[in-house]
């Protein structure tokens, strides 16, 4: 069926102004006029005089595609041309094919907003509820991997391969170590395989030997062993354990066996906090990659954020406890150990914005209690500052807090804040 | 980016795991086939607001009948596709035709031509997607790079013959996009069969 170009059958029949309709569309005009004009009439016409080309059949034929398009010589194009005058079932065809031409669009850029994913799949969840729900504690990871993926979709070489400084906080200053935006996803997927092998799931090392379960060892590893460093082709992977991750966590459901813990090297994480911690770093990596390439990236959803925020306010005390034994914090104030459970003397961390909220941290023991009763400080500051100090990626002592209360507590918060960050 | 070649066996396994009421499984459908979904529905509405619209409503029906989808009767791309088309083309023959009786203008013939028109761009969108890599190559460099088939040749390291028998072959799929069938059958539309 073909519009816009009469009904068929009536090509080639003089028209009521005693021209011949063309039988054929005219050549389309090009999107960007590349400056390669198309052979006149009368250059068509004074070509055929001179002979032009000679052509069998099954040639002209294997040249309508190209012809339509196009892309052959002026010579081959006024043969194809003489032929369809003579030719019905070319001429069909020469007709078809050009109007096809029509219909190739420069392709349109597909940046969903990322925002529409959540909207579509509540929509979805509201209507028709799970009976396997993804749980709460691993919607973050869910949501941030997602993110990140749309953010990568469009990525040539050369994004993937834009340079990336990471950085984080190391005992009183700023570390970094320098890869590219491959290198960042396989920095990601070392280290989500460590929740990966505590759920029995694939390694992605593989048989690569790591000096260590932790982060940094597992990373140095993976980048070790490749002969080049990495390129596109860590998407996919690294794209398939994160589904993985949450399709194995969702199955496993609340009730499971004791739910395995994941561990660290240095420290293990119960596996609701250790998802959250994994959604925390693709959210700071993908910051990471975002501003290699000059994209903008938001931060995560309010409700997001806040499981994240809350993740560091309870992992503050112990950082707090091992700095001090490093000998990086002032000394516990007791006069007596704070009684695991007790109150004891706190910081109230407070997080404003969307997605913030109070936190009691104590700060003379892990074990000890927040108490509103022995508040000695408060520090105020945005919810994504609070996460880019986490990070490592703020310094504590220029991290914009408010404060206000005894300073040497809100000093050592600050910086176990900041302790929290690793490669 | 979309794994286009997928085995079959992801599409039935996906089947499964959506009729046993797995959320994750649903995130998964949206990872890999939203920006289809999107695209499509653009094509043929023309409006971010609409086609984000039809993207609820095109994963809303996967997700609530899951078994609507025959594993056996090609893709699941191809079927979502489709759905997605016939969605979409519904939506804007209502509200193109809401406009024409709200403000008196446009005859039923109008609202066919430009349901048609969106109809076979949003085809050749797909088509264009779906088609083996070589022809779309072919097009591409012929089409928006303004190369001739004998610099197309070159480029993708082949004879002429081949590149002539590349760009007549893309062609020949993309013109499928124009055959319509019955206006308003209510199946899948064609031009979203397999592999195309």
């Amino acid at each position: 069926m073909s519009e816009g170009t009469g009904p068929p059958g009536e090509g080639g029949a003089p028209d009521e102004h005693g021209g011949r309709a063309p039988r054929i569309p005219m050549p389309r005009t090009s999107v960007e006029d590349g400056g390669q004009p198309l052979p006149e009439p009368e250059e068509l016409a004074e070509l055929k005089e001179q002979g032009g080309l000679v052509l069998d059949h099954d040639v002209l034929k294997s040249l309508l595609g190209a012809w339509a398009l196009a892309a052959c010589s002026p010579q081959e194009t006024a043969a194809v041309e003489a032929h369809l005058g003579g030719c019905g079932g070319c001429a069909d065809e020469a007709r078809r094919l050009r109007e096809a031409v029509g219909l190739l669009h420069p392709p349109e850029s597909l940046d969903l907003d990322p925002g529409l994913r959540t909207r579509v799949l509540d929509g979805c969840l509201e209507r028709r509820p799970p009976r396997v729900p993804v749980p709460g504690w691993a919607a973050p990871y869910d949501a941030e991997t997602a993110r990140l993926d749309a953010l990568l979709q469009d990525f040539g070489d050369s994004e993937w391969h834009a340079p990336v400084r990471l950085r984080w906080f190391e005992g009183e200053g700023t570390a970094s170590r320098r890869t590219t935006v491959a290198g960042v996803i396989a920095h990601l997927m070392s280290v989500d395989g460590l929740v990966s092998v505590a759920l029995g799931l694939d390694d992605p090392l593989g048989d690569i030997p790591a000096g260590g379960p932790t982060p940094a060892a597992r990373t140095e590893a993976y980048w070790r062993a490749s002969h080049f460093p990495p390129t596109r082709s860590v998407r996919t992977p690294w794209r398939e354990q994160t589904h993985a991750l949450v399709r194995t966590v969702s199955l496993t459901g609340p009730d499971a066996a004791p739910a395995p813990a994941v561990p660290y090297g240095g420290f293990e994480l119960p596996l609701p906090d250790a998802m959250l911690d994994r959604a925390f770093e693709c959210w700071v990596h993908a910051e990471d990659i975002a501003d290699a390439v000059d994209y903008p990236y938001q931060p995560p959803a309010p409700r997001h954020l806040n499981r994240m925020i809350d993740l560091a306010a309870r992992m503050l005390p112990a950082v707090l406890a091992a700095r001090r034994q490093a000998g990086l914090a002032s000394p516990a104030r007791t006069r007596h150990l704070v009684t695991a459970g007790e109150p004891g003397r706190s910081l109230r961390l407070e997080i404003e914005g969307l997605g913030g909220g109070e936190w009691l941290i104590p700060l003379d023991s892990p074990g000890a209690v927040g108490s509103a009763e022995y508040e000695v400080a408060h520090v105020a500051l945005d919810g994504v500052e609070f996460c880019r100090l986490a990070a490592g990626h703020v310094p504590p002592d220029e991290a914009a807090a408010g404060q206000a209360g005894d300073r040497q507590a809100i000093r050592d918060v600050l910086h176990a804040a900041a302790s929290l960050s690793r490669m | 980016m979309a794994k286009k070649d997928a085995p079959p066996r992801w599409d039935r396994r996906m089947q499964q795991r959506l009729a046993s009421g797995e959320a994750a499984a649903l995130g998964e459908l949206y990872d890999r086939f939203a920006s289809l979904v999107h695209g499509l529905a653009h094509r043929v509405l023309g409006d971010e607001q609409a086609a984000d619209g039809i993207t609820r409503e095109v994963f809303a029906h996967v997700w609530e009948h899951p078994d609507a989808y025959d594993p056996r009767q090609g893709p699941l791309r191809s079927w979502v596709a489709a759905l997605t088309h016939r969605l979409a083309v519904q939506r804007l023959r209502a509200t193109v035709g809401a406009a024409q009786a709200r403000e008196g203008g446009g005859s039923p013939e109008e609202l066919e031509r430009r349901v048609r028109r969106a109809s076979a761009a949003a085809r050749a969108d797909y088509i264009v997607h779906s088609m083996p890599a070589p022809l779309r190559a072919a097009l591409e460099l012929a089409y928006f790079q303004r190369r001739d088939y004998r610099q197309t040749a070159v480029d993708l390291g082949v004879t002429d013959d081949e590149a002539r028998r590349r760009l007549r072959l893309g062609l020949q799929l993309l013109s499928t996009a124009h055959d319509t069938g019955a206006p308003d059958s209510p199946g899948a539309p064609p031009g979203y069969g397999g592999a195309a």
